[in-house]
């Protein structure tokens, strides 16, 4: 019950986050763009778990625990790229522009 | 009638949702748009409870609106992001339209496969999640599965996070020259 409700409500948060990373400039908020990705994936799999067994929560819980890892991770190149650039608006990191 | 509040209660929690991310993605304010991110995963973890989901709503609540935006906002402290200056970070009319444009693909997309149907003989029988939640709890419905079958991927797992805080601890120390 409400599992397809619960989907489009996935598909809505995903899309949200797809716009947020492509209009915004500041590194930390595309960051937590992709962790409202990952947030509506886990929604999709929770909604699944109801038709499918309980393996879509355990992978929510993996998922959760690569989200933690790439938030650390990730934070911590956002901080080294800041002290080298004084900045975190990827406008000015472009060192791969063609 | 419990049905029906059941049902008002799933579409509030799904409009809390999407309206915080919709302020999410538009505040020029790193820590006001944290905030707002904060506020969808509190609704998306109400969600997780009503659909029979206790301890992924439970985790919800400490790791990911716990812990992971914490870490966002220390670092949006510890750069000193928190006052927008008077220039948006938020592209211009075309950037604008081709996300929106990308967007409304991606959203027809994922629509489109949410409406396909599955093998019949990989979905449980009616009843069947509510059952091994009264059996197991709510965290054994999860302990069982991923201690058993999926045992190898948790060790991974630890393997992963370990690398994980020892790369942080590398990328994030001052060069000592």
């Amino acid at each position: 019950m409400m599992v397809a409700e619960a989907l489009a409500l996935s598909a809505v948060l995903f899309t949200i986050g797809v716009v947020g990373v492509l209009t915004r400039r500041n590194a930390i908020i595309i960051f937590m763009c992709v962790e409202l990705m990952l947030n509506a994936v886990n929604l999709s799999f929770v909604a699944f778990s109801r038709m499918y067994g309980a393996t879509g929560q355990v992978f929510v819980v993996f998922v959760m625990t690569v989200a933690a890892a790439e938030a650390a991770v990730g934070l911590a190149i956002i901080i080294s790229i800041f002290r080298h650039r004084q900045t975190v608006d990827l406008k000015n990191i472009n060192l791969l522009k063609g | 009638m419990s049905d029906f509040f059941y049902r008002v209660h799933f579409y509030l929690f799904g409009l809390i949702a999407i309206a915080s991310a919709l302020a999410f993605v538009t505040r020029k304010s790193p820590v006001a748009a944290a905030l707002w991110l904060v506020n969808t995963m509190f609704s998306l973890a109400a969600i997780y409870v009503m659909m029979d989901a206790h301890f992924i709503g439970a985790i919800q609540v400490l790791v990911y609106a716990g812990a992971i935006m914490v870490v966002f906002l220390f670092v949006v402290m510890l750069l000193n992001l928190g006052h927008p200056d008077e220039l948006s970070d938020i592209k211009g009319t075309w950037g604008k339209l081709g996300a929106g444009l990308l967007g409304l693909a991606i959203l027809a997309q994922v629509m489109a496969m949410a409406r396909s149907q599955a093998p019949k003989e990989l979905i449980q029988p009616v009843g069947e999640a509510a059952k091994s939640l009264r059996d197991l709890n709510a965290v054994g419905v999860i302990a069982k599965p991923l201690f058993s079958e999926h045992l190898l991927a948790f060790e991974l797992t630890s393997i992963l996070l370990l690398v994980a805080i020892v790369g942080a601890v590398v990328l994030g120390k001052r060069r000592s020259t």
